[in-house]
């Protein structure tokens, strides 16, 4: 399966999904324009991928800042996880924030409480 | 007194008097410290240039990293508001996307002010009343429960929207949202949000 790499931007995060050397990662800062062009593709490679997943996979996720239509895609990127986790993908989110980044924190609690994959949290 | 020196003398006093207005608007900018007053098309560059002006600013002052991330939010979704939902005057044309409004970031000791003022068809005004008055009608609880099930419920807008903005403004920042809508005519009122952050002394 292909992988798919987006270079990050100003507005756009740092988007690796590798089912080859299983890195599966978002990073940076999410306000596009238009959420759905952005995020469209992501959500197409996780549908691909739940056809026929790894084992497991470890998705990582260290956002610093999304706006508000960014944190709706975040949430349907975590229940294609849901999916893919109920299909045999044996999926572990891990939500990462810096130390003193309370927003960034409890948006991760909120979203662990939201969806049924094992959530980790953890501050760098 | 000859009809050139005349109409020289009439620029003279015009332009004395608009020089007095900026100075006027100057002192008005400095009474309120504000950083940056804009009005005109706002797109998705126009927000992301001031957003990092905001940012350098605040870094400038040594701002905390908490309130500067939340006035950085705030901007946002502020800015995409207006580039997302501002209603037109007298453009029927469709092909006309662009959008307009008025912007105002200022400060002083004890917080930070964000200001968004945008044309609104009347039609909207008692669901955007009606939303806002139920957001400031919650406490903190209130408005994260609000932004939980919006989040869960709600879709993508044809506009782009998660119609999360308000609801994040006052999750974010913990304050009351401020608004007025001015009566401009029968479609139309202009819309104006404040929202404030609250600085750490």
């Amino acid at each position: 399966m292909e992988k798919l790499e987006i270079t990050p931007t100003e507005e756009t995060p740092r988007v690796v999904l590798d089912k080859d050397s299983g890195l599966f990662e978002f990073s940076g800062k999410s306000l596009p324009e238009d959420v759905n062009s952005f995020y469209g593709p992501v959500i197409k490679w996780l549908d691909l991928y739940k056809a026929s997943p790894n084992a497991s996979a470890d998705v990582t996720f260290k956002m610093s800042y999304f706006n508000t239509a960014s944190s709706k895609m975040i949430l349907e990127i975590f229940m294609k996880l849901e999916e893919i986790h109920q299909a045999g993908g044996n999926v572990t989110i891990n939500w990462h924030y810096e130390e003193d980044d309370e927003d960034m924190h409890e948006a991760g609690e909120e979203y662990s409480g939201m969806v049924e994959v094992p959530f980790k949290l953890s501050a760098s | 007194m000859n009809l050139k020196k005349m109409q020289m003398e009439t620029t003279l006093k015009a332009s004395a008097s608009y020089m007095e207005f900026v100075m006027d608007f100057y002192k008005r900018m400095k009474e309120y410290d504000i950083s940056l007053v804009y009005e005109g098309e706002i797109t998705q560059e126009i927000t992301l240039a001031f957003t990092s002006m905001a940012e350098r600013n605040m870094t400038l002052i040594d701002e905390d990293g908490s309130v500067k991330k939340k006035v950085y939010h705030v901007m946002v979704e502020c800015l995409q508001n207006i580039c997302k939902h501002a209603d037109m005057k007298d453009s029927h044309d469709p092909s006309i996307s662009s959008k307009t409004g008025m912007f105002i970031v200022g400060k002083n000791v004890d917080e930070y002010f964000v200001t968004s003022g945008n044309l609104v068809t009347n039609d909207k005004i008692e669901w955007m009343k009606e939303i806002l008055n139920k957001i400031n009608s919650l406490d903190q609880e209130g408005i994260k429960q609000l932004f939980k099930e919006t989040l869960k419920n709600g879709s993508i807008s044809d506009k782009g929207g998660a119609g999360l903005g308000f609801i994040d403004i006052a999750k974010k920042t913990g304050n009351k949202l401020e608004y007025h809508f001015q009566h401009i005519d029968d479609q139309h009122s202009f819309f104006l949000l404040k929202s404030k952050v609250t600085r750490k002394i």
